[in-house]
């Protein structure tokens, strides 16, 4: 039985492993290699793709845009939920349960809804081609995603602890800053994480709110595949640098995976 | 049904032990006759779930053999053990109805519906479950899912003996003694062998014939609950049991005398000094101790009342010394003086009685 | 768990998500409402038009079959990644230190951007280059998914199936990891077969991560615009074309805001309308 849960587990992983495998492989071959012929691992390795990317300003430019966007949403997304995932869970309010229900309803719009009026909207605000136009507008999926979690993890804390605090004359927001919000440290992790990911991997939007000063790394991809021919060792490298802020992040947080995915409802 | 024997016996969760602390379990050597009602008595700790477990199966020990009547089960799975468990927080099969929670180990084990209803009908009108028999199991409170626990082990007809892991942990104070009574009762309908474990020695007293008093991963003594009262055998059985436990005090042993401080002491049995290595302790329990003309002189220092006796507390320079007053028992005023009731004075050298 | 206490301040801690919300959610929304009832021709101009776009996208052969590809989508990714999360959970270790090590490489697909995701399956898929068409076309099959509508949807699920299992398998386990050994134990004196416990322990204690794992899988799905748009571009034909890829062409290409809005309107309630459904039986569950 063992025997067969081990290998069970090393064939999905390496069916995971293995297009990552041909991206990274794929970077690391030079472009004659590439398009003479079929080989399973670079002939004569390369780092010609990646000199490119990190001397070219158009492509590393587009990974401090990628990852100031992202850093500014999370911090926003996870800033505003916290008191409201405080509201849901400790309070039973006029429309409470409707107000759930819509911010969650957020989460379910699809971005190509979104993409064209988002675009007018954040034209008309003038912040069209920023950072914090593409920072605001993930906040329309990832506040309902840090609201549900935080709200999870905070139900599990119990109420006796607000009311010990409060008795001991903590004023709200000495106590909701100086208790509450270590106390849920784990849950902020994880909500934070979420947000890290969503903001990290959407596209659509990111897109369509940047033209040329904020516009993310995986959008440079999608042009350089479309106008300048099909340059695939760059398009590659490109693609295997994108994936390692994602395997920090995941690195961080492993010990809060297993129940992070559960949203604090297990 | 059988007897149950533990040989020499030991169980260590690291991989490489070296020092005995490093055992869960010390050389336990040991035999549960069949049919008794046993109680596993200890502080948290002292290894008394991981002996259970190694009873039932669930886990095999470092070193020694376990046997059931003369076969040696110490490779077996807990099911080919035939042993039933009962664990500290109610395990039900939240989905299925009552019924089928109590006829699950019988469909396991293939026996046909006809037997599977009579059995489980009969089982259930036992634990007085009947009327929920077809209601779904999650939504028992605490007691009847702890009820529908045992009752899986009690509708199998091979069961050689039943374990309870504290089972009364997460029921409310006013049911506990009614399962507990409850359990007794069943013990005495089915003459299976049962074990509980529990760190509650009213809970040990009442339910089992025989308790079985462990500390730091020893069985220190197996006695019923008088000969554990009356005459324990370590100094722990005596803290550990009562309420409040023994007093127990140093002493200093001349030839055959027993010295403490000035006074001598006359004690149960024969003492010699060759006996003594080590440290040496008097044990009375505060029900022994009385208030007299002669002997040790004390002064009262505190009296608690707790309804139909008095606790006194009483001091003799640095050793204090706790009794148990009847109702209309008087303290005197002045010149007060204790003395210890012969026959239940013990004498103690590192922990272990010698008279 | 404590009951709540009644008090309408707290609204106050939510003015912020409403100010960003409103922002983000409630002006574009009625945005696409507004548009959805009447026709521009550039300028600002605008004529109102009813529910003639409605009538139209309900009317529209075109918006049925990119319906039902997405339906069809949906169904066959879920009916693939729901059971294989759940065998992937149950056969991950439970202790030991290759835990961590097994759940981070797990979890890397959901890091990575989509479009990145897309890309990375045109060169693993691409029949001359690629490792994954170069060993179909090894194993006698002719394997090329920018020309063969059926390549295109079986490398399409195959790499949704890469990219979202994960999340079921993470779900799932965090499940599994919840239920006491306690469980177990009394399954084993029990005598239960290891389907028995699967069937009467670990898939109850599953399901309410298994029903936020289905709605996830369903909502992130049915919206699913960037990785097919990049692998195949909808193509060849229209046969990959999910409804995420048909309004982005009616609205951002053909530029078409009237029907582009009523599709989106219709495309939004749908999905509301299922996640409604799974709201309601989800609710029903913890309120038991």
């Amino acid at each position: 039985m063992n025997k067969i849960k081990a290998s069970a587990t090393t064939i999905y992983i390496l069916f995971l492993m293995l297009p990552i495998y041909w991206l990274v492989s794929m970077s690391f071959k030079d472009t004659s290699e590439i398009l003479g012929g079929f080989t399973l691992w670079p002939q004569k390795v390369t780092f010609q793709h990646y000199i490119t990317i990190f001397t070219d300003p158009t492509w590393y430019v587009g990974y401090i845009n990628s990852i100031t966007y992202v850093g500014l949403n999370t911090l926003i997304s996870v800033t505003v939920a916290l008191p409201a995932a405080y509201a849901f869970s400790r309070y039973r309010f006029l429309g409470d349960k409707q107000m759930f229900f819509w911010l969650l309803t957020n989460r379910m719009a699809p971005a190509a809804v979104f993409a064209l009026p988002s675009f007018q909207l954040y034209s008309a605000l003038g912040l069209f081609d920023t950072h914090w136009a593409v920072a605001l507008a993930h906040c329309l999926f990832n506040i309902p995603l840090a609201v549900w979690i935080l709200e999870g993890f905070m139900s599990g804390v119990p109420k006796e602890l607000d009311e010990t605090a409060f008795l001991d004359g903590y004023s709200f927001p000495r106590f909701f800053i100086k208790i509450f919000i270590p106390t849920v440290a784990a849950g902020i992790g994880v909500a934070a994480f979420f947000c890290f990911m969503y903001s990290w991997v959407e596209l659509l939007l990111a897109k369509t709110l940047t033209s040329v000063n904020a516009k993310p790394i995986a959008a440079i991809m999608t042009r350089t595949s479309s106008s300048a021919g099909f340059d695939l060792g760059l398009l590659a490298a490109a693609g295997s640098l994108t994936i390692i802020p994602g395997a920090i992040v995941i690195y961080f947080v492993r010990n809060y995976i297993a129940k992070g995915f559960a949203l604090g409802r297990v | 049904m059988a007897k149950l024997s533990f040989k020499n016996v030991k169980h260590s969760y690291l991989a490489n032990p070296q020092n005995p602390s490093d055992y869960a379990l010390q050389d336990v050597d040991f035999t549960w006759s069949d049919g008794g009602a046993y109680a596993l008595l200890g502080p948290s700790g002292c290894g008394k779930t991981t002996l259970l477990n190694i009873i039932s199966g669930l886990l095999k020990p470092s070193e020694g053999q376990i046997l059931f009547d003369s076969t040696d089960v110490t490779a077996m799975s807990p099911d080919q053990r035939h042993i039933a468990q009962v664990f500290q927080f109610p395990v039900i099969y939240d989905t299925m109805t009552v019924y089928d929670n109590l006829a699950f180990p019988l469909k396991n084990r293939g026996v046909d519906e006809a037997s599977i209803k009579q059995r489980v009908e009969k089982i259930a009108e036992m634990l007085d479950l009947s009327g929920s028999l077809h209601n779904r199991a999650s939504g028992l409170t605490a007691d009847g899912k702890q009820k529908i626990s045992l009752g899986r082990g009690l509708v199998r007809t091979d069961v050689n003996a039943i374990l309870f892991d504290e089972p009364l942990t997460v029921i409310d104070p006013h049911l506990k003694w009614l399962l507990r009574s409850k359990l007794k009762e069943l013990h005495q309908q089915v003459k299976r062998t049962m074990i509980y474990v529990t760190h509650d020695q009213t809970e040990a007293l009442t339910f089992a014939d025989k308790v079985v008093v462990m500390h730091e991963g020893q069985i220190v003594q197996v006695g019923t609950p008088t000969e554990l009262f009356e005459k324990p055998k370590h100094t722990f059985v005596g803290h550990f049991i009562g309420s409040p436990g023994m007093n127990i005090f140093p002493c200093k042993i001349f030839g055959n005398r027993v010295m403490f401080e000035d006074y001598a002491l006359e004690v149960h049995g024969e003492i010699s000094e060759k006996l003594v290595v080590g440290k040496a302790e008097v044990g009375v329990r505060p029900e022994f101790i009385t208030f007299s003309n002669k002997g040790i002189p004390v002064n009262v220092v505190k009296v608690d009342d707790i309804g139909r006796l008095r606790i006194v507390e009483v001091r003799h320079k640095g050793q204090s010394f706790k009794m148990v007053l009847k109702e209309g028992e008087a303290i005197p005023d002045k010149d007060v003086h204790i003395s210890f009731d012969v026959n239940h004075t013990h004498v103690y050298c590192n922990g272990w009685v010698i008279n | 768990m404590s009951i709540k206490t009644e008090n309408n301040k707290a609204w106050f801690l939510i003015i912020p998500v409403i100010i960003l919300m409103g922002l983000n959610a409630f002006v574009p929304l009625m945005t696409v409402i507004n548009y959805s009832f009447q026709e521009t021709f550039g300028d600002n101009v605008f004529f109102w038009e009813g529910l003639k776009w409605y009538d139209q996208i309900l009317h529209s052969d075109r918006f049925h079959s990119a319906f039902l590809r997405q339906v069809m989508f949906t169904s066959i990714i879920l009916s693939i990644e729901i059971p294989l999360g759940i065998a992937v959970a149950l056969a991950l270790p439970r202790k030991g230190a290759l835990v961590s090590l097994c759940l981070v490489l797990v979890a890397l697909p959901l890091l990575i951007p989509w479009n990145v995701v897309g890309a990375m399956w045109n060169i693993f898929a691409l029949p001359d280059l690629g490792l994954l068409g170069k060993m179909i076309n090894g194993m006698g099959i002719d394997y090329n998914f920018t020309r063969d509508p059926l390549a295109a949807w079986f490398t399409t699920v195959l790499m949704d199936v890469w990219h979202w299992t994960s999340l079921v398998v993470l779900l799932s386990y965090a499940g599994l990891r919840s239920i006491p050994d306690a469980y177990y134990q009394a399954a084993k004196i029990d005598g239960a077969t290891n389907w028995a416990i699967f069937r009467y322990i670990q898939l109850p204690k599953m399901k309410s991560v298994l029903i936020i794992a289905i709605l996830l899988r369903f909502m992130d799905s049915f919206m699913i615009y960037t990785e097919p748009f990049v692998l195949t571009g909808g193509g060849p034909g229209n046969s990959t074309t999910f409804l995420s890829i048909d309004l982005v062409k009616i609205a951002l290409g053909q530029f078409d805001l009237g029907p582009a809005a009523a599709m989106s309107l219709i495309y939004f309630m749908f999905i509301l309308f299922v996640c409604w459904i799974f709201y309601t039986i989800m609710m029903k569950d913890e309120g038991k």
